[in-house]
């Protein structure tokens, strides 16, 4: 092959289309060197003209941590056909055998629940816990890999990236594929008539936010972790209870007085309140600040202790 | 503009260590080591697990913090520039790290956007480096089925899509088989030929000896010997090495014995007698005699690296 390392590095005129392509990218000083070799202005007017992808993808490229979801998201493009199985398959189960099949035996006997048809209840309730119970797995298995089995993740500590870009650029990913399938799902409820609201748009970054909310603080643990024994036992005693009852399927003021503060801290009880608002459209100003409040202050300590976690792992 | 670059003058070191120390906790890893990389060069720490040369890479890549002492690499300072020194670094880790979720070609693309290159830029390198690798018709296999050669040609490919002024190489060669590790040699030579500045580690002294023009023999944490690798063999050993095998354990305790009083040099293991000398075949001729026992066999062969690092530590380099 064509060596030469004296021209190393990001070749002039290939960066970002801002123009400047030497100071745009992360290649500073290689990038000048580029710019000072005299040849180097004549490769760029060489190459054919981008597509609009490239030119796209070019772009979101030039924030180091987006080069994290970038790899995520060409990983899910190989396997998104799999991933609908449990992101959207399995929900849609959920909303045909509880709102539909659940909610008919529930209507007949009680009319409604908190003045609701069960599916309308039900449906923002299922969307909300779905992306949870999703990112938590996303958060677990595959953070694990990355630091410990593939070690992809101290691959890409070797690049540009910083640790905490490995696992922003991760959590950013994940939100693009919960705000997908929770999409699909929420034109399916609309289809059987479980969002009565065109409010009900925003539902989706409702569960999107909820999942980070409880996915950020779970990726930065696992990956403080150096074997995945918990991960199943998290799975079983914190996200299924979480997603029966913080509101999901009937409403917390159910539960014995005493339980029902723990289900208020959960962030999927947040998740689901402001979703089950936003598709009845029946949620007040204060109480939506009270839930966007708690759901940001989650994701933010989680970041916090994620740049940390990740950091100790990849660069210690 | 070139002169406003932090590496300053072209003949500056690459890398520059000055009392490097690297510490976990109680453990010191890395024990004050003093060394420069140059330009072009091929340098080696050759030592054996242990002797802190992962630790030692890991700092020069910019993924370990150092602990003490003062580190430069490409002229910039790891603590502060990490990110910008390792946009201009390769890095080939002792584990195999690609990604397998993705397939050979996806490996070299995506690892070429993690430093930021445009995809044009990136499509094209990566065909070359699918060559290079000698990978060409492995483009659209996952990696998981790749044999370990290719798993580590596809990782040293991988590591130069950025086109790296400075390549680390950790234990390149290892578990690998002697074919696998030829062809592999072979790649290294060639980038050395187009001017890449290696630093590589390793525990094979013949690789050491194969690839480096200079190398730091490391023993527990500290630098304990270093030249090239010529200069290492003249300086702490003979020119030839007689070994002897006996029969009896007794027997070469004896040998080992009546040599040392001759004023022959030796060095004894488990088992075997090593015998220095300057002139390999007249000791092997008398040494039936002097050692007062006859060896079941005896061979002749040059001074390497295992000798001097055995006669510098007492231990192989395989311990």
């Amino acid at each position: 092959m064509d060596y030469d390392p004296a021209a190393a590095a990001a070749p002039d005129g290939f960066g970002p289309p801002t123009g400047d392509g030497a100071d745009a990218t992360d290649f500073t000083t290689s990038g000048r060197e580029a710019a000072a070799t005299p040849g180097a202005a004549a490769t760029a007017t060489d190459t054919p003209p981008h597509r609009t992808r490239d030119r796209i993808a070019d772009l979101v490229v030039s924030r180091p941590l987006l080069r994290q979801t970038e790899r995520e998201a060409r990983v899910w493009v190989r396997t998104w056909k799999g991933s609908l199985v449990s992101g959207l398959l399995t929900p849609l189960l959920f909303l045909g055998a509880m709102g539909l099949g659940l909610g008919g035996l529930v209507d007949e006997n009680s009319g409604d629940v908190a003045g609701l048809s069960y599916l309308v209840f039900v449906a923002p309730g299922i969307l909300a816990a779905a992306a949870m119970q999703s990112a938590a797995a996303d958060a677990l298995w595959p953070v694990m890999s990355g630091v410990k089995w593939t070690k992809t993740y101290h691959a890409a500590s070797a690049t540009p990236l910083a640790p905490s870009d490995v696992y922003g650029g991760y959590l950013v990913w994940m939100a693009v594929r919960l705000a997908m399938n929770a999409t699909a799902f929420l034109v399916v409820a609309a289809l059987l008539g479980g969002v009565p609201s065109a409010w009900g748009v925003f539902a989706v970054p409702a569960a999107v936010a909820g999942a980070l909310a409880f996915a950020a603080p779970l990726a930065a643990y696992s990956a403080s972790q150096d074997s995945d024994l918990p991960f199943p036992i998290i799975m079983r005693i914190v996200v299924m209870p979480m997603f029966l009852f913080s509101g999901t399927f009937f409403a917390v003021e159910q539960l014995p007085a005493g339980i029902r503060p723990l289900a208020w801290v959960t962030p999927l009880w947040h998740a689901v309140e402001l979703a089950r608002g936003a598709t009845t459209g029946s949620l007040g100003l204060a109480a939506v600040a009270g839930h966007v409040a708690f759901l940001a202050a989650c994701i933010a300590a989680g970041a916090w202790w994620g740049a940390r976690t990740f950091g100790r792992r990849l660069a210690a | 503009m070139s002169t406003d670059s932090p590496d300053g003058a072209a003949d500056a070191p690459l890398v520059q260590a000055k009392a490097l120390t690297k510490r976990f906790g109680d453990d010191v890893a890395v024990d004050g080591i003093d060394f420069e990389v140059h330009r072009g060069e091929v340098f080696g720490f050759l030592g054996p697990n242990g002797a802190g040369k992962t630790t030692t890479m890991r700092m020069i890549a910019c993924v370990s913090p150092v602990t003490d002492g003062k580190l430069s690499v490409l002229g910039m300072d790891p603590s502060r520039q990490g990110a910008d020194i390792r946009a201009r670094l390769g890095v080939v880790p002792q584990e195999d790290n690609l990604d397998s979720e993705l397939t050979v070609w996806d490996n070299l693309v995506i690892y070429g956007r993690y430093f930021g290159l445009p995809l044009a830029e990136v499509r094209a390198r990566a065909v070359d480096l699918l060559h290079f690798a000698r990978l060409d018709d492995r483009r659209d296999s996952r990696v998981d089925p790749l044999s370990g050669g290719m798993k580590r040609r596809l990782t040293i490919a991988r590591s130069l899509v950025n086109r790296p002024e400075l390549l680390l190489l950790d234990e390149p060669t290892t578990g690998l088989d002697p074919q696998a590790r030829h062809l592999l040699w072979e790649r290294l030579y060639s980038l050395k030929r187009e001017g890449v500045t290696l630093v590589l580690t390793t525990h094979y002294m013949d690789e050491a000896e194969q690839l480096c023009d200079r190398l730091v023999i490391m023993d527990g944490g500290r630098i304990v010997a270093e030249g090239s690798p010529r200069a290492l063999v003249a300086r702490y050993c003979t020119r030839e090495v007689v070994e002897l095998r006996f029969a009896e354990p007794g027997e070469q305790a004896t040998a080992g014995d009546r040599l040392t009083q001759d004023g022959a040099r030796i060095e004894p293991l488990a088992d075997r007698l090593l015998v220095y000398t300057d002139d390999g075949d007249r000791t092997a001729a008398s040494v039936g005699e002097s050692a007062g026992a006859v060896p079941d066999s005896v061979l002749v062969r040059r001074s390497s690296l295992e000798d001097v690092f055995l006669s510098l530590t007492g231990r192989t380099l395989l311990d």
